[in-house]
């Protein structure tokens, strides 16, 4: 007797394309890099969130950054943690948080009985701006590979808070500049800072001012903040300023009072990277995951398949080979985190 | 270790030669000895284990890490030894006992190609990453972290508040880590005995002489070859050669080992026989002869009859014992040419002096400098002692005029330190044929100078709003900019696309008003090639 089952491959309704992850029976897009009918926007990052989508499911604080940088909310779907949204096509979407900036989700994917996990961009570490990631047990492990390299390990961020507050000491009549990325980064970091006891004002590059209010109407206390734009360079002495990486070495620092320029960005672990940055100081702070948490993180989600992409997707893959883990690299465009 | 640790970081990180001096002489203040000495050591001649060897890291790492992760790794850190002081398994939070840098010196001097593969992972796992980078840069000799050896010294100098000149002085033919300088500028006792040892002594240098006219009575002219000053000395029955910055190259050129067999301290240029500059009579071969060779550690029989190096004296600074920088120029002068008897003519001449009644003649002799190939005049003051680095008045050097050429802006590079946040360093190009018929510029040089800081503010400007490219810290700047650049002298270069590298560029004028195709062509420069 022969039986005839049609049955479709596994996880055949969610594929790689070079602009995103298509999911095909609910026709939508997960962090497409170009306008779509439908997206699901794991977090506010412009290489994440682009505008112009149809319709956009996301978590209401990743809405309100789309907003602030777009000005429209056409399409919005907010989506909280823990809520399962059905999407066409039979397909279930639950938000979990990821732990990386305000609002940020990993998106798990139900169909045809089969589980995948998204991640978008992700970390392990605490983060006193956002809730912590959740491992979501799953078939297919979508994760980012950013620090994709056994030679990242991000260092407790105390250390790097210390070394900034030390730096502020030691140079009284100058001033601090950090170079942060001005979604997450930024925001994290003057967190941290209040969290260690500094309770002077922070000086804020005017780029960064409408974002750190919006982290403080979603309940993020950030104390007092300055524009620089709004101060003469003798009240900046002996302050931190923060500013946008493009800032650091930009015609605007020249109104600052003689600054020692850091850098918070995972890439600072690697000498070399700073120094193209000219920074003096740099800070190994990072809003995504080390080497020890992806590979830490694959153990414990403990998938059937890991794919891995943006990032350096080969020496991860080269992990999981070693530790007898099915994987595959993706190859998606358009994603940049050399600011992180 | 720790504090040496942080020292390396903070001076990979810093620009600034101020900040560097500061980082330095706080360390030497605050270090014991003997951990200073080495550090000091380590910065800047650099430490020889011969345990160690660069394929040692490689080996360590091949054991701990898969090698697919670790040539990954390596290739995006770009340098061995930070790869692996991230990639070595981090020891326990506070279950580390570092060593200090003398205990590191003392393990890393006792351990042999059998034992280097366990003892050094020992070491290793004392310490923290950086304390790791610190620990493998100092292993494997160079540091290779912008730290030269003038720069240790002005910083030693500035620790201790000695004169620079002195620690110059008593530096070399000290060991690491160094302890009798360490005594005599840190704890006050006598300095060091220098008399039987073969020591680099601080050259005089000279002023540019620019719009200062001098009186020959008071002044003596002499040529300004085109070599590279160097100080010959005997002491303690061995002979020394060095250059300007005080760099033993004695190995570079073992014919001059040989030549000088008293105790003596002289100074000269160093050249290559030929008729380049100043003809038959001048006697010397170009620069270019020269450079090849310059750093070689070691010379072929080859080398040595193609290129023969003699030195061209200038002073004398000391004569069988007797010091006689004191002296004024006339009599030390004399005495050098006692001294030409006893020196072998085929390695030693003397540097002429020039003739000359007055000094509007001696202009009209600088004049044909160029057509001699020399590089200008030296004018010295008769009664000058021989006095460490560049006092007013004494020596004044009087360059030929430089050549010009209009080159076209290309590239754009930030600056560092003070200048980081403009763009402050230049490349740019001549044609390559007729610009109206589709020729391309091709890079002629690179130079940061030669402009004023209001200047650089129109230039930062001009770059920003004529950008046309991006490469990491590089602009392309659209082809529309003149400059008219100066330079020393052009030679054949086969590094450069363009067949050409210039001597001491800078920017000359900037010709804001000059359309970019009246710049000149690559056959302009081609002609004043004088090799």
């Amino acid at each position: 007797m022969r039986l005839c089952l049609t049955m479709a491959a596994p996880f055949s309704w969610i594929r790689p394309e070079p602009h995103g992850i298509y999911v095909s029976p609910a026709d939508c897009w997960i962090d497409p890099s170009r306008a779509v009918g439908r997206a699901l926007v794991t977090h506010g990052h412009a290489d994440h969130a682009r505008g112009g989508h149809g319709g956009t499911l996301a978590t209401p604080a990743t809405l309100a950054i789309m907003e602030l940088r777009y000005a429209t909310r056409d399409g919005a779907t907010p989506v909280s943690y823990g809520e399962t949204i059905r999407l066409p096509g039979g397909v279930d979407a639950t938000f979990v948080p990821a732990g990386h900036v305000l609002g940020s989700a990993q998106v798990l994917l139900e169909h045809a009985g089969e589980r995948v996990v998204v991640t978008g961009d992700y970390k392990r570490r605490p983060d006193p701006t956002c809730p912590p990631f959740e491992v979501t047990p799953c078939d297919v492990f979508i994760t980012e590979a950013t620090f994709g390299l056994p030679v990242f390990t991000h260092p407790p961020v105390a250390d790097e808070i210390g070394k900034l507050l030390k730096a502020l000491a030691d140079h009284p009549g100058r001033c601090v500049l950090v170079g942060a990325y001005a979604l997450g980064k930024a925001q994290r970091l003057i967190a941290e800072l209040r969290a260690a006891g500094h309770t002077d004002p922070i000086y804020l590059h005017g780029a960064m001012e409408r974002m750190c209010r919006l982290y403080e109407d979603f309940g993020v206390d950030l104390g007092e903040l300055r524009l620089v734009s709004d101060h003469t360079k003798d009240e900046m002495r002996g302050s931190v300023v923060v500013c946008p990486p493009s800032a650091l070495n930009d015609r605007w620092s020249r109104r600052l009072p003689d600054p020692f320029t850091a850098m918070a960005s995972g890439w600072m672990r690697v000498r070399q990277r700073a120094r193209q940055r000219n920074v003096e100081l740099p800070l190994v702070v990072s809003d995504h995951a080390d080497w020890h948490e992806l590979t830490r993180t694959i153990a414990e989600v403990d998938p059937a398949e890991t794919w891995i992409t943006h990032g350096r997707e080969e020496a991860l893959l080269r992990w999981c080979q070693l530790n007898q883990r099915r994987a595959r690299a993706l190859a998606l465009v358009g994603y940049e985190d050399e600011d992180d | 270790m720790e504090s040496f640790a942080a020292l390396v970081d903070a001076l990979v990180y810093t620009r600034s030669r101020n900040e560097k001096l500061r980082l330095i002489a706080e360390y030497l203040r605050r270090t014991p000895d003997p951990d200073r000495g080495w550090a000091l050591a380590a910065l800047t001649d650099g430490l020889d284990f011969p345990a160690v060897k660069a394929s040692t890291i490689r080996n360590l790492m091949h054991e701990r890490v898969d090698p697919v992760l670790w040539t990954l790794s390596r290739d995006f850190v770009g340098d061995t030894a930070e790869t692996a002081s991230l990639l070595w398994p981090e020891p326990e939070r506070g279950a580390m006992t570092p060593p200090s840098v003398s205990e590191a010196v003392d393990l890393l001097l006792h351990m042999t190609r059998a034992s280097v593969m366990s003892d050094l992972p020992r070491l290793l796992d004392r310490l923290d990453a950086d304390g790791r980078y610190a620990l493998i840069k100092l292993a494997a000799g160079a540091m290779r972290i912008g730290v030269s050896a003038r720069l240790a010294k002005v910083a030693f100098a500035q620790a201790f508040e000695v004169p620079v000149e002195e620690v110059e002085e008593y530096w070399h033919g000290i060991d690491p880590p160094y302890a009798p300088l360490f005594d005599w500028a840190a704890h006050g006792k006598p300095p060091p005995d220098t008399e039987n040892l073969p020591l680099f002594r601080p050259f005089m240098l000279a002023h540019p002489l620019e719009d200062t006219v001098v009186n020959l009575v008071d002044f003596v002219a002499e040529w300004k070859w085109d070599g590279i000053r160097v100080q010959l000395v005997h002491a303690g029955g061995e002979t020394r050669l060095f250059s300007r910055g005080g760099d033993d190259i004695t190995a570079t050129f073992p014919e001059m080992t040989a030549a000088l067999d008293f105790p003596a301290v002289l100074d000269g240029e160093l050249l290559v026989r030929g008729t380049h500059q100043g003809g038959d009579a001048g006697g010397a071969a170009s620069f270019n002869a020269l450079q090849q060779r310059l750093g070689r550690k070691t010379v072929s029989k080859k080398m040595l009859g193609e290129y023969p190096a003699f030195v061209r004296l200038y002073d004398a600074l000391i004569v069988e014992g007797e010091d006689l920088r004191d002296l004024p120029w006339s009599e030390r002068r004399a005495r050098l040419e006692a001294l030409m008897a006893r020196l072998p003519a085929e390695r030693f001449d003397l540097s002429a002096v020039i003739e000359a009644d007055h000094f509007e003649h001696l202009a009209e002799i600088r004049e044909g400098a160029r057509e001699e190939a020399i590089e200008g005049l030296m004018l010295k003051r008769r009664d000058s002692p021989y006095v460490a680095g560049r006092k007013t008045g004494l020596w004044y050097k009087w360059k030929r005029d430089p050549l010009l050429v209009d080159c076209v802006l290309m590239y754009a590079q930030r600056g560092s330190g003070k200048r980081s946040s403009f763009y402050s360093d230049y490349t740019f190009g001549c044609w390559d044929g007729e610009p109206d018929e589709g020729a391309e510029l091709l890079p002629v040089g690179k130079a940061y100078f030669g402009f004023s800081d209001e200047e650089l503010r129109l230039l930062d400007r001009h770059v920003r709003q004529h950008t046309v490219n991006r490469f990491g810290p590089v602009r392309e700047t659209d082809k529309s900019l003149v400059f008219e650049v100066a330079f020393d002298s052009v030679h054949e270069s086969k590094r450069h696309k363009s067949g050409l590298a210039m001597r001491f560029p800078r920017i000359h004028r900037i010709r804001w008003d000059k359309p970019a195709h009246e710049a000149d062509r690559i056959e302009a420069l081609q002609a004043l090639v004088r090799d």
